[in-house]
């Protein structure tokens, strides 16, 4: 994959070519509806559901006030069972661990289960530059890593694309990579999913090194859980000889019970689904079945400082659900590529200035502001994560991040509005200036009730553009009640 | 009880018609409403675009003027929402004690004129009539960050004459979004392009709303497209009478 989400533009730049794309829309808007009503459905036949969502955060919470001891009673737990564990400072370092398992077996390619953390770090990418192959076997990685495109979604990651786009990719781009589609191809989708498992068949069956990710990572017991639909997952994780998971150290749960509340949370939210198919979990190596050789990889890349966030470390509860996705409206419009990272969407909005952090880069600080702050995101999401709040809190660490300098038309605005809202008298005589000015500019056009319409106002094309705005009337709320007294003269 | 309106600085400037027909509407039900002269603005626009030290002398100003009220009624949820759930934040910012405890017992007393006419007065019946068929838009945060529900609905479908036509996808957000509208103008038009089209399906006359700054947008984007549709605060429905 030579894709990357390297150099993209800022949110609005990005959003503004997503939008303009009416095939993008209609497979976005058409797929988020589908999957929203099978959540709705399945989350409300929960009677406990809010219940679930407070245990939910509490666990996760708890968790990470005292992550350090978590962490290293998961190390402990692994190792007893056989595992290796290695721990990563950053996606560099994660990367090379895994390309040295690889070499050490001489292997060129691996097969790797669905991993949002393996996508974070560029893992494929930088194995490639090892010259070890990676291959993604879950169907819709398959479909964006064989168009040479990018994931867009966090459980769909080829949710732009529809049917009739998959097929051609698989007719064009298999052979490739290995087995070619059938020349009879159709859109169909029990065609293309039969055409991508005997693509994959082979695959599984040759590979010597396994890659994953994990959902969850029991601390108590050293046992990573892999929760999938398609049964890949599955293949990936027991017939390698060589299994190495590249683990978010935030996945990690004290206890196995601890599941019990995150595996009803998940599925549901995420799928839309009661019960997801398959639910892996493998306790380091188990003689004579499955790996015999079992790294994990723990990784930081950036949690650490998101944890020292008081209001944003609450994203490291984000069990990678995608609901926040699903209802945003932004996102339904926008699609994922806009955001320009593997974590689009609202939660993408926050985690990636979280871990990256803020005032570095303009397209990282573009991201807080990707949301109309409707605060659907909040409501769905299964480990109530207050994203509205993380956003505005992110927001004002951008603007303080660029505080000091000659100030943007913004920071001045702001400035000249706190001054004039600073009293009654002074907003009052801004409001007769605004008057004026607004009665001058408005070019005669009236709208229902009579009332002047400007179409357009210099400095505010962004909004007249495509909006008309009414023009201030002749008299403020404020100075009618001064005359009249309330109405009452 | 000492009742206090708290019109917005959007609705003093653009909408003063909003904030009169609050006025009849409260007097109606015999509340003899005030309007403290010292109010501005609630302070959300520098808080939803990170100025929080900008917001400090804002909120300072809100306090001063709101103080002394035992409910403070604003016929915007997204201003109540601001004042109820931002302002604690402001506040803590500005690191003084003083401030922090004054907005800790002002902010509960602030309420949505549907909660204030519901929940304080008891009132669905507001003896109102406005013989139009309107379509109804819940805000988002006087859904999500105050909790209306259907509050707002209850008291339109009370008003003799009116005609509710449901909206389809009524909750997803119009677009507006405060500077939003501005700093990602192109998604709020293509939201609130697809709002448009939602309440023109309705045919309905009027789309009503608790919020003005979400009918900006709406109404821009009807007006812009020539549509016929007007849009109207919940207010100014509640406040017709024959």
């Amino acid at each position: 994959m030579t894709a990357t989400f390297v150099g993209m533009p800022p949110f609005p730049e990005a959003a503004r070519v997503a939008l303009s794309d009416s095939q993008l829309r209609s497979n976005l808007a058409h797929a988020t509806s589908t999957i929203r009503a099978k959540r709705v459905a399945v989350v409300s036949e929960v009677d406990a559901w809010e219940e679930l969502r407070l245990a939910g955060a509490a666990i996760k919470d708890n968790t990470l006030l005292h992550l350090d001891e978590h962490l290293l009673r998961l190390e402990e737990s692994l190792t007893a069972n056989g595992a290796t564990v290695h721990w990563a400072r950053d996606a560099a370092e994660a990367n090379a661990v895994v390309a040295d398992v690889a070499r050490s077996h001489g292997a060129d390619e691996v097969v790797k289960v669905k991993s949002m953390a393996t996508q974070e770090i560029g893992l494929n990418e930088a194995l490639a530059e090892q010259g070890i192959a990676a291959w993604e076997t879950d169907l819709a990685e398959l479909i964006v890593q064989l168009g040479d495109d990018l994931p867009s979604h966090i459980l769909v990651p080829a949710i732009h694309r529809n049917r009739s786009e998959i097929q051609q990719i698989f007719t064009r781009h298999m052979a490739e990579a290995g087995r070619p589609a059938p020349d009879d191809l159709t859109d169909e989708p029990a065609r293309l999913a039969e055409a991508a498992r005997l693509h994959l068949r082979e695959k599984f069956l040759r590979a010597k090194v396994g890659v994953s990710g994990a959902n969850f990572a029991v601390a108590d017991t050293g046992t990573l859980v892999v929760v999938e639909s398609e049964g890949n997952g599955r293949m990936c994780l027991t017939l390698p000889e060589v299994l190495v998971s590249v683990v978010g150290i935030e996945k990690v749960v004290p206890t196995w019970s601890d599941l019990d509340v995150f595996l009803q949370l998940l599925p549901r939210s995420s799928t839309g689904e009661r019960m997801n198919p398959y639910t892996s979990t493998w306790s380091g190596v188990t003689k004579g079945d499955g790996p015999q050789e079992v790294h994990v990889v723990l990784l930081d890349n950036g949690r650490t400082r998101a944890l020292a966030d008081e209001v944003g470390r609450q994203a490291l509860r984000c069990i990678r659900c995608s609901a926040c996705l699903n209802v945003c409206p932004v996102y339904e419009r926008t699609g994922g590529h806009a955001y320009g990272s593997v974590y689009p969407g609202p939660i993408g909005a926050i985690l990636n200035p979280l871990l990256r952090g803020v005032g570095n880069d303009e397209q990282t600080d573009s991201l807080p502001y990707a949301s109309s702050l409707c605060g659907a995101c909040f409501e769905v999401c299964p480990v109530r994560i207050d994203i509205p709040s993380v956003l505005v809190d992110l927001r004002a660490k951008v603007v303080d991040a660029h505080r000091g300098g000659i100030p943007k038309p913004e920071a001045l605005a702001m400035k000249a509005a706190s001054l004039a809202f600073s009293s009654g008298r002074l907003t009052g005589a801004a409001e007769r200036m605004a008057g004026m000015a607004g009665r001058v500019l408005a070019r005669g056009r009236t709208g229902p009730g009579g009332r002047w319409l400007l179409s357009r106002l210099p400095g505010a094309s962004s909004w007249t553009n495509a909006r008309d705005l009414p023009v201030p009337p002749a008299e403020s709320f404020r100075a009618w009640w001064r005359r009249t007294g309330g109405g009452r003269r | 009880m000492r009742v206090a309106l708290m019109v917005t600085c959007i609705n003093d400037a653009l909408y003063p018609e909003t904030g009169k027909a609050v006025v009849t509407l409260l007097r109606r039900l015999g509340v003899d409403v005030e309007f403290p002269a010292g109010q501005t603005c609630c302070g959300q626009p520098m808080v939803n675009t990170g100025y929080l030290d900008e917001a400090v002398p804002v909120v300072r100003t809100f306090v001063s003027a709101f103080e002394g009220y035992d409910a403070v009624v604003a016929p915007s949820g997204s201003c109540a929402g601001s004042a109820r759930h931002q302002h604690s934040l402001v506040a803590r910012r500005s690191g003084d004690a003083a401030l922090v405890e004054a907005v800790g017992e002002l902010s509960p007393r602030v309420h949505e004129l549907s909660e204030f006419l519901v929940d304080v007065l008891g009132v669905e019946d507001v003896g109102a009539y406005f013989p139009h068929t309107v379509t109804y838009h819940p805000t988002c945060h006087s859904l999500r960050m105050l909790g209306v529900g259907d509050r707002p609905t209850r008291l339109l479908r009370n008003v003799r004459g009116l005609r509710l036509l449901e909206l389809p996808n009524a909750t997803e957000c119009c677009g507006f979004g405060g500077t939003f509208a501005m700093k990602n103008a192109d998604t709020s038009v293509a939201m609130g392009a697809d709002k448009a089209r939602h309440v023109r399906s309705t045919g309905a006359e009027v789309v009503v709303a608790g919020d003005n700054s979400c009918l900006t947008h709406i109404g821009g984007v009807l007006s812009r497209q020539r549509s016929g549709v007007r849009v109207m605060h919940l207010a100014e429905v509640l406040a017709a009478t024959a």
